[in-house]
This record gives C-alpha cells, structure tokens and sequence, in this order.
C-alpha cells in the first residue's frame, strides 16, 4: 500500500465506502425500528409523550410561519396577477401553492430543526452519557423504549403539522387579500374552492408529508443512535440531522412531484 | 410533565390537526373527480382541440357536469379523440353539438355542449358527431390579415405592387 498511486485511489474512494456503509446500517436500523414498534404503539403513553414533544411544542412556530408565509404569497401574488387583471384568481394562487408545495416542504423543514435536532441531541445525549447501555444491561431495548417511540411520534406529528401550516397560510392570504387589499371575499372562496380538487391537491399534499415524516423522523432518530458518545459527537450529530434532512425532503418532494402532478 | 397534561394537549393538538384537514377539504378544495358509477362516457373527434387538457370541465349553460377524462389521436382520421365522464343525472339528446371553448381571454378551455331536439339520448360510450374544434389565434390572425389583402387587392391596381413588396 505503499504505493502513492494506489494511496489516492483509496482516499477517493473511502468517503464513498463510509456513505454506502453508512446507508446500509441506517436501512437495517429502519429495519429493527419497524420490527419493534408493535411494543412501542402498544404502550402508546410512550408515543403519547414523543407525540407531544415533537408535535404540540412545534404547533406555535409552525401556525405562526404557516400565517407569515401565506401573507407573503398573497401580497406577492396580487402584484403580478392585478398586471393581467386576474387579482380574482388570487385564492387559487395562494391555496394551491401551500396545499402542494409549501405546506408539505416548508412545515417539513421546519419541523425537522425544531423537532428533528432535538430528538437527535436527546437520544445522542442518551448514548453519552450510557444510558442506553444501561438499559441494554437491564434487558430492556432501547429500540423498543427509546427509539421508536419518538420516530412514530414524529411520523403521526408530521402530517398534522403540514396541514395546520396549509391552513394558516390559506387564512393568511385570506387576511391580506380580502381585509387589506379588498379583494372580493365571495370569489376569493369560490374560485379557490373551483380549482383545488381534494384528491388530486389536498390528498397528494397530504402523502407527501406522510413520506417527509418518516423521511425526518428516521433521519432523526438514526443521527441519533449513531453519534459518537462525546460532546463534540452530540453536536456533530445534531448538525447532521438538520442538513440531511433539508436535503432529503427537498430530493424527495422533487420525485414525488414528478409522480403526482406530471403531466396532467 | 404530568400523564394527564400531556394526553389534553395531544389530544388538543390532534383535534386542531384534524381540524385543519377538515377545513382543507371543505372550505378549500372541492371534489371534482366524480364517482366513476355515478358518470356515463361519451367521445368526440375534433379537428383541433388547441390547448384543451385532460380533467378540463365539460359544461352545458356554463354549468360543470363532467370531466375530460382522456384525449388521444386517431390516426386514420387525423383527428384528436377527446373522452369525457358525464354526471348521470344529465341526459343528452343525441344531436347534442360539443364545442372547446375558452373562459375569458387568457382562461382555461373547456367543452360546451349545446343539447339538440332529438328525442333520444346519448347512451354510455356514445359519440357527439357535431363538434367545432377550439379557435386558434394564429389562424384567425392570419385569416384576417388574408382577408385584408384582398379587399385591398379588389380597390384597384395597387395589388401587384403590394405582392411584390411581400415577395421581398
């Protein structure tokens, strides 16, 4: 191995082998999740408790963003739409926006820093500091009391939130387009009402938090588990779990995009 | 955090949830997608459907009683064979004609239908043979400009002299 040439090739290709090793045990950890959730949705006041943590305690940051958010659309949107004489259509603009995209993206991405990172930091804290080994010793696993708890608490969460943010953001531009630009509140509804179809729009925007849920949740509590058991490791994962999570919610929503609304 | 405290606000937080879907699918959406039983399908061939797109509205009196349900192109006859759903609640007779128009200047298009006199009615994958394809800004431009042309052409000798300049 003394090799320089062979030495370069090897350094290439290491961070390729630690990702693929890396993947490999985040699926067999989705794996062993799965097989002991039966325990953890059994003794549901566990999942209560996660339910709580990652849902309740985001509901204020995710109603708040989610009304933010939709004032910007309208306002937005009423300036070019009043250019073609279209200000009417501005419900559509602003409901289909948030019940396809932004709902499901957004409420993910802020979920995954509110809720992701400390679930993280909670269960890598856990590892620093042997709890975990301690309840391995004890013959209680921490899969089963620790880990799955908080990634169904995250996944039943997830959709919930997604559409509390869609229906914020529609009472946002409802407040900007019809109280302060003086839109007609009539057509504002009706419009609105004609052109998103519950299945094709709302449901669609629906599935794709399901995915986004699971997608942060297992993120969340695999950065978790696998921190190195140090103050630095807790940090690093925590880190981890925001960027990972921000870049997999937005590949994914790329691809469910593609499936759903290609096309029609 | 006490058990109990903690089960009011998840139970709050699932109601206010539920409650937001709720209101996402009633007050914010509709559900056009009509029950596949509850719909008979018709056919028409069009010459030009222009920008007409599966799930547009089919509507009679400017009332929406179906849906486009699939268009394809006929290869024999050259012509776009657009397929519909219609709501069974509305029959129609078969001389009905079947129109692609456009809701305002920059709107969507949609298919109008206009019922006839016949006393029987379209059946279950029966076709609308009286169709008028969509209108085509283009074509209609250019008929005008043509239609321009020739009135000039028709005043007197300057004709000629026009075409030419065109041909440069």
């Amino acid at each position: 191995m003394a090799n320089p040439v062979v030495k370069l090739i090897s350094r290439i290709g290491a961070p390729f082998t630690d990702a693929l090793l890396k993947l490999g045990f985040a699926a067999r950890f989705f794996v062993a999740v799965l097989r002991h959730s039966p325990i953890a949705l059994l003794r549901f006041s566990l999942t209560m408790r996660e339910i709580w943590f990652a849902g309740v305690l985001s509901v204020l940051i995710i109603g708040v963003s989610g009304l933010f958010v939709g004032m910007v659309l309208a306002l937005q949107g009423y300036d070019t739409l009043v250019r073609f004489g279209a200000s009417s259509s501005l419900g559509i603009l602003v409901a289909l926006s948030l019940v396809r995209e932004l709902g499901p993206v957004v409420g993910a991405l802020l979920f995954a820093s509110r809720a992701g990172s400390a679930i993280t930091a909670e269960i890598g804290l856990m590892k620093a500091t042997e709890q975990l080994s301690a309840m391995e010793m004890m013959a209680v696993n921490p899969i089963a009391r620790v880990v799955a708890p908080r990634f169904w608490g995250g996944v039943i969460s997830m959709p919930l939130l997604a559409a509390m943010f869609s229906a914020m953001g529609i009472i946002g531009g409802y407040l900007v387009g019809v109280q302060l630009l003086g839109l007609d509140s009539g057509s504002f509804w009706s419009q609105m009402q004609a052109s998103v179809d519950l299945r094709f729009d709302v449901i669609n925007g629906v599935i794709k938090s399901v995915f986004f849920g699971i997608a942060v949740s297992l993120i969340a509590v695999f950065e978790g588990y696998d921190a190195p058991p140090t103050a630095e490791g807790v940090s690093g994962a925590t880190t981890r779990t925001v960027v990972t999570s921000a870049l997999v919610i937005l590949g994914l929503d790329v691809l469910l995009t593609a499936f759903m609304f290609r096309g029609v | 955090m006490k058990r109990g405290l903690i089960d009011f606000w998840v139970g709050l937080f699932v109601m206010a949830g539920v409650a937001a879907l709720l209101f996402l699918a009633f007050k914010v959406s509709s559900s056009s997608t009509l029950v596949a039983s509850d719909t008979y399908t018709l056919s028409a061939n069009f010459e030009n459907i222009g920008g007409l797109k599966a799930r547009a509205p089919i509507k009679s009196s400017g009332v929406v009683i179906g849906r486009v349900t699939g268009i394809t192109f006929d290869p024999k006859t050259y012509m776009a064979k657009v397929s519909f759903a219609i709501d069974k609640r509305y029959q129609f007779s078969r001389d009905t004609s079947a129109s692609i128009l456009t809701s305002g200047l920059l709107g969507e298009q949609y298919i109008g239908l206009e019922p006839g006199a016949d006393d029987r009615m379209l059946e279950d994958g029966g076709r609308i043979t009286i169709t008028s394809s969509a209108v085509v800004l283009e074509q209609l431009i250019s008929r005008f400009l043509f239609s321009k042309a020739q009135e000039g052409g028709s005043s007197g000798a300057s004709e000629p002299a026009s075409n030419h300049a065109l041909e440069k």
